[in-house]
């Protein structure tokens, strides 16, 4: 099989980009572990950012102060040319989203509505109801259904097939069958999303593995800032399951045991709207001082009862029907129990703005990526941007890249990539290894989870390091019980793992040398930002004995970095 | 506490014919039945197959035949399960043909769903910014907006189990959240794909649809709708 262009992964970025590459004319694929309207970006809740100025209090709002708010919300680590960039074109996708049918909840107007979000000066977070995420996830597939482009449903990317110069391709595996083939093409985008399970406590999906960050990174590929690892403020307690920011911008409460709106000593100004990374740490600190409730191991409550059944119902009906659904709460009458969650990475495949990356012929775009627009800390709302806005520059370049590219695809080359990940998969089947994937899979997510959160310090982060090589090194005895060709999970869920061991090593790396703080990355034993050291990007490098760290300075145009205060 | 379940299996690599297993399952009555999928996984039988992906209900990855009704198992929980049965059976969603144990084929599915023409037909030139849209007029869909294409409607209704070529209940809700969007200019050439045999008018009213929907979709009226479209308003 050959394509021009693959897109691997049928999510926001990986939908938008193959849309743009297919309306430039180029032979475009997607290839997808599920179905693309399966994907986890469905699970978006709360809306997407762009100063669009529809509302009365916003009448002056600008992509400048769009980016301002960004670079500040990433704590001056995002690149501010790139900052610029995706919110410069955020107002042009959004009507495009618009036009291609995603159901915006309307102003009185008939325009589409926003609401605060977390971070933001002004209003600016584009809205459809609290589901934006599926929303705009259903119209970019009916997008590619409408331009007919070619989706290879269940099939699992293993490796990518480079040779000293340039990338030929990918092989994959058929779900379905349990066949292994390559794919020719002269251009590969990872758009896979993220990486949460490599954490326990995560509002991300089962599939948000992010072993494909692995699979970039052993070819060659930096990830970058690994490191800064967004926990959510509101998940429900238990599962984690995300309880949308947009249910704070319509004015919801956070309150403690005392009954206080305790963001009150945190954020004086922003209260339950300051930037995630602030109120997590808030609500940790709460909780860790006995403020909380004991309930899931530590909660606050969100307060929801003043906004009103109507409000409820109208803006936040999502929500208010998982909390009844998994705690049989409903927020109309009862305060919500949450706590934070792991739920982004900011780091992950080094790109530049238009999503490609060192090794020509693969881009990459959306979380999985970084670019950097994020920084040190995402702000809400600018996730969904950043899949639809690097989404149609990562697909634009590819479509460009391919009618510039002179050489063809080597055969050779995929042929030998398919030889050799066939023989490792066939290695990996016979294998009876004493290791097992649920033991190994579930020692690194609860390490993470204890000793990367949202407060470090330098012992358990080099504890967790430990650990990472340690279950690397155990990886290599793992055995796979399933035997069977067809619908073999338990081989790709060990598969995934060998991926999740490498990202789970580079954020663990990453973390341990950073010593400051700033944005998610918040250490107890070096507790302020330090531009003068620490104002750089962490590239990690594959090595056999594990990640090599280099630096690379941040682009700064317009801002100076300032204290964030909120 | 410890559950009993039952589980339709299938794997045609080594059995021509389905079977059931049998598994004692260590879980909380708060748990999701898709817990119990994954405890059984994890710690019973690893050769098991089944898709999950979000695990709250918004990707349709894991819809099933649950104590024998259609359910999304990440949001039917072990309370609601133990009600109704000491034993819990699962099994593949019906009328499909299954791949490996849980697991059906969902192409023909999406064929139907893409034979609808699932989007937005609109011949004019776009405009700078958004097209507006009134409260009335997004009212108007919004109720076939939630649809998650989780395939627990269609594979619940009798009508579709007998007749391969109905379109089935989710591809018409598809049609009709574009045909009643205001942005929307496809309608009559979606009512004339609908008015086909497999169409609207297959649907016998037997509401299994309503009953298996996860989203709360009011699947029949949106039905109605599109019938009384097609048949009073030729606009």
């Amino acid at each position: 099989m050959k394509h021009q262009v693959i897109v691997v992964g049928g999510g926001l970025a990986g939908l938008r980009a193959a849309v743009e590459s297919a309306m430039l004319g180029a032979d475009t694929a997607v290839l997808s572990l599920l179905y693309p309207v399966r994907s986890h970006s469905g699970a978006a809740q709360g809306g997407v950012n762009a100063a669009l100025a529809n509302m009365p209090e916003c009448k002056d709002d600008t992509p400048a102060k769009h980016a301002y708010d960004t670079v500040k919300g990433s704590d001056f680590l995002a690149d501010q040319d790139c900052a610029e960039i995706l919110t410069s074109d955020a107002p042009v996708r959004i009507y495009e989203l618009e036009h291609w049918g995603v159901p915006f909840s309307r102003t009185p107007e008939g325009r589409i509505a926003q609401r605060p979000f977390g971070g933001a000066g002004y209003p600016r977070t584009c809205y459809a109801s609290d589901k934006t995420g599926l929303y705009i996830l259903h119209t970019l597939n009916e997008q590619a259904v409408k331009h007919g482009i070619k989706v290879y449903n269940e099939w699992a990317v293993l490796s990518l097939a480079r040779d000293g110069a340039m990338n030929h391709g990918l092989v994959a595996m058929n779900l379905q069958t349990g066949e292994i083939a390559s794919f020719g093409a002269d251009a590969v985008i990872i758009a896979t999303g993220g990486a949460g399970r490599i954490f326990r406590r995560t509002s991300n999906a089962m599939q948000s593995t992010g072993y494909t960050l692995g699979m970039a990174y052993r070819a060659g590929v930096p990830l970058k800032d690994m490191e800064f690892v967004q926990f959510h403020p509101t998940t429900i307690i238990g599962t984690n399951i995300l309880m949308t920011e947009g249910a704070r911008g319509e004015g919801g409460y956070l309150v403690n045991n005392q009954g206080e709106r305790f963001m009150s000593k945190y954020a004086p100004k922003a209260m339950e709207l300051a930037p995630r990374d602030i109120v997590s740490r808030s609500i940790q600190i709460e909780i860790n001082e006995g403020h909380g409730f004991p309930d899931g191991g530590g909660c606050v409550h969100l307060d929801l009862r003043h906004l009103g059944r109507e409000k409820i119902l109208e803006r936040l009906p999502g929500i208010r029907d998982l909390a009844i659904s998994f705690l049989g709460i409903d927020c109309i009458e009862k305060p919500v129990p949450i706590q934070p969650g792991q739920h982004f990475i900011m780091g992950g495949i080094d790109t530049d703005k238009d999503g490609a990356t060192i090794l020509p012929g693969v881009f990459a775009a959306g979380e999985c990526a970084s670019v950097s627009v994020h920084g040190a800390n995402r702000l809400g709302g600018n996730s969904l941007l950043e899949c639809v806005v690097m989404g149609q520059r990562a697909g634009a370049a590819a479509g460009n890249f391919v009618k510039a590219k002179s050489s063809a695809i080597q055969d050779a080359v995929l042929n030998d990539a398919v030889k050799k990940t066939s023989a490792d998969v066939d290695a990996l089947l016979k294998s009876d290894g004493k290791e097992r994937l649920v033991t190994l899979r579930d020692t690194m997510a609860q390490t993470m989870t204890d000793n990367i959160g949202i407060f470090r310090e330098e012992k358990p982060m080099a504890d967790a390091l430990a650990t990472m090589r340690e279950l690397r090194a155990r990886f290599r005895d793992i055995g796979v019980d399933a035997k069977n060709r067809k619908f073999n999970l338990d081989l790709l869920r060990t598969i995934e793992l060998g991926g999740m061991l490498d990202a789970a090593e580079t954020i663990a790396a990453g973390a341990l040398a950073r010593k400051e703080s700033r944005g998610a990355h918040s250490r107890l034993d070096f507790k302020t930002r330090d531009d003068a050291n620490w104002m750089k990007h962490t590239l990690a490098h594959f090595t056999p004995d594990g990640a090599r760290l280099e630096y690379e300075s941040v682009v700064q145009t317009k801002w100076q970095p300032e204290e964030r205060k909120y | 506490m410890q559950v009993q379940f039952k589980l339709k299996r299938f794997n045609s690599e080594t059995n021509a014919k389905a079977y059931w297993s049998d598994h004692t399952v260590e879980i909380e009555p708060t748990d999701r039945v898709l817990d119990a999928l994954n405890f059984i996984k994890w710690n019973l039988d690893p050769t098991l197959a089944y898709r999950r992906s979000c695990a709250h209900g918004i990707c349709g990855s894991d819809a099933l035949v649950i104590n024998g009704r259609n359910r999304l198992a990440c949001k039917f929980l072990m309370k609601q399960a133990l009600k109704e049965s000491k034993v819990i059976t699962v099994e593949p969603l019906r009328g499909f043909p299954v791949l490996k144990d849980l697991v059906v084929d969902m192409e023909g599915f999406f064929a139907k769903y893409r034979a609808v023409k699932p989007y937005l037909i609109n011949h004019e030139r776009e405009p700078e910014k958004e097209r507006a849209q009134s409260a009335e007029q997004h009212a108007r869909f919004d109720f076939t907006t939630p649809c998650i294409l989780c395939a627990a409607c269609t594979t619940s209704c009798p009508t579709f189990w007998a007749d391969k070529e109905y379109l089935g209940p989710a591809a018409i809700v598809q049609a009709h959240r574009f045909i009643f969007d205001s942005r929307d200019q496809g309608g009559q050439e979606r009512l004339a794909i609908l008015a086909d045999s497999g169409g609207v008018f297959t649907c016998r009213s037997i509401f299994n649809c309503v009953e298996a929907c996860p989203r709360g979709i009011d699947i029949t009226r949106a039905i109605y709708e599109v019938r009384q479209k097609m048949l009073f308003d030729k606009t």
